[in-house]
């Protein structure tokens, strides 16, 4: 046994600077089914306390959507609870095929490839399809599992500057040497709730003869007039080369992702990616509630309608009460609050208020840019959202925060 | 300042930083204030060697050399011949 009292303390001391530093992550325990209600022991030991949940991915509500549970149900009747194996053994049903065909239809691509999570899609795709000659030039916001998938592919890594597309052109003209570019951005941006521009980041791209990647986790099934994605929004269908995206935040919330796009790229994945090689694929039962998903959206665009009119209304409730906010017309909205503490205190606040919403701050956003981060659902109802406000004007009131200006905010609490 | 100090400060705010009040010198933290991050220290190096017409291997080319102007200038002095 190698795990010695001198290792043991050498991990304490390392957990107790992580506590030290304020990055200690805590679970709260949910006793109820994912939804706008829920009730939550927190802390751990504590009483159940019923709460608005302000913080899920849980865009369309659909985590526990009583069809969706049904073919849950029906699906684990119907092709068991798991399969022993991954994909290419005898790892894969004839539901695993018909899922990659209907998101193929969805986000109107030429194939699909499953995979277990979007974080082992990302962490997988680029080392399956660029080499060493390859040079990959990502948006400096983009989400973790693309930054893992990076560091393991051996092409080159460089980046441009958040949405600048000026700079993203000089840099397909540094890299104009390689064999093959690749550009890569999440759609809709999980931290600030903006989107990517994709329709100039297309045309730069054909114009350079590069390839377009987009994580589309936080818009698919909700964002385009018809809910397929940053893509529909900005006109650019057909025109993404590969897009990666999870059934665990809008579509169902389960888990799951994919990668979806180019034929030979999909293709180069099933060949290569090592997360789908070497890893089950999703159970029987989550791929028959996400084809229920994809069955819901194809047929009406209600669920994405309900939370565009969510959105704006909670935006507008949140203005009027003087906060400060990032810019943005996706379900993701950042209200600002600069300083770190303050943005835990206010998180505090709201949760004795019946709020359930978390205060992020450094590093998980830039230095001096901590903030509630609010997630509205198709799921929440006008009462939620009424009741939600309320607790951020009162929580507001009482740190003198409502109608003041960056400036003062940080004069009051600090940078 | 000496020259390459302001020719490497002028790069790295040029580069990196996406707020135009923010200001730095020479010995602010970059990697470690999370202005630069390891990927877009890729660019960073290309930008040296090209600049100074030298090759700096992988091994000194790390967060810690490169976490100030000054520190990169100090990397940058040793492989000019």
């Amino acid at each position: 046994m190698g795990y010695s009292d001198k290792v043991r303390a050498a991990y304490q001391e390392q957990i107790k600077g992580i506590q030290a530093a304020g990055l200690f992550k805590q679970e709260r325990f949910i006793h109820s089914p994912q939804a706008a209600d829920i009730e939550v022991e927190f802390p751990t030991g504590s009483s159940l306390k019923k709460v608005i949940n302000m913080c899920a991915n849980n865009y369309l509500g659909l985590s526990s959507h009583p069809d969706v549970v049904t073919a849950a149900h029906e699906g684990l009747d119907h092709r068991g609870y798991g399969m022993s194996s991954v994909r290419f053994i005898c790892g894969t049903q004839d539901i695993h095929h018909e899922l990659e065909r209907k998101v193929t239809e969805f986000l109107g691509t030429e194939d699909t490839i499953l995979f277990p999570s979007c974080m082992d899609a990302n962490a997988g795709v680029f080392e399956a399809v660029l080499t060493k000659d390859d040079v990959m030039i990502a948006d400096r916001l983009v989400h973790a599992s693309i930054i893992d998938g990076m560091r393991l592919c051996s092409a080159q890594q460089d980046t441009f500057k958040h949405g600048n597309m000026q700079h993203l052109e000089e840099k397909l003209q540094l890299h104009a040497d390689k064999r093959m570019k690749m550009v890569i951005t999440d759609g809709v941006f999980s931290m600030d709730g903006d989107t990517a521009r994709l329709d100039e980041m297309a045309a730069l791209c054909e114009k350079y003869d590069a390839m377009v990647f987009v994580d589309d986790s936080h818009a698919s099934g909700f964002i385009g007039k018809t809910g397929r994605g940053t893509h529909e929004k900005c006109g650019v269908v057909g025109k993404i080369d590969i897009i990666t995206t999870t059934f665990g935040k809008a579509l169902g919330g389960a888990s799951g992702g994919c990668v979806s796009g180019r034929r030979e790229l999909v293709e180069m994945c099933r060949q290569r990616a090592r997360p789908y090689l070497f890893s089950n694929t999703i159970a029987p039962v989550v791929v028959s509630g996400v084809l229920k998903v994809l069955d819901i959206l194809s047929k009406s665009t209600e669920r994405r309608d309900k939370l565009e009119n969510n959105t704006a209304y909670w935006r507008k409730g949140l203005q009027d009460a003087g906060f400060i906010l990032k810019e943005g017309d996706t379900p993701i909205v950042p209200v600002m609050l600069f300083n770190a503490k303050l943005s835990q205190d206010v998180s505090r606040d709201l949760y004795q208020e019946g709020i359930y919403a978390i205060g992020f701050f450094f590093p998980v956003v830039p230095q001096g840019q901590a903030r509630i981060r609010t997630q509205i659902s198709a799921g929440h109802e006008i009462h939620h959202l009424d009741k939600a406000l309320e607790a951020f004007k009162k929580v507001g009131q009482k740190y003198d925060i409502l109608g003041k200006t960056k400036q003062e905010i940080i004069e009051k609490y600090g940078p | 300042m000496d020259e390459m100090a302001q020719v490497v400060l002028d790069y790295v705010k040029n580069e990196y930083l996406e707020d135009e009040d923010e200001e730095i010198d020479v010995d602010t933290p970059l990697i470690s204030g999370g202005i630069v991050d390891s990927f877009s220290m890729v660019s960073l190096k290309r930008f040296l060697e090209n600049k100074y017409n030298i090759s700096i291997p992988d091994a000194k080319a790390t967060p810690e050399a490169f976490d100030s102007v000054t520190r990169i200038v100090a990397v940058v002095r040793e492989f000019i011949k």
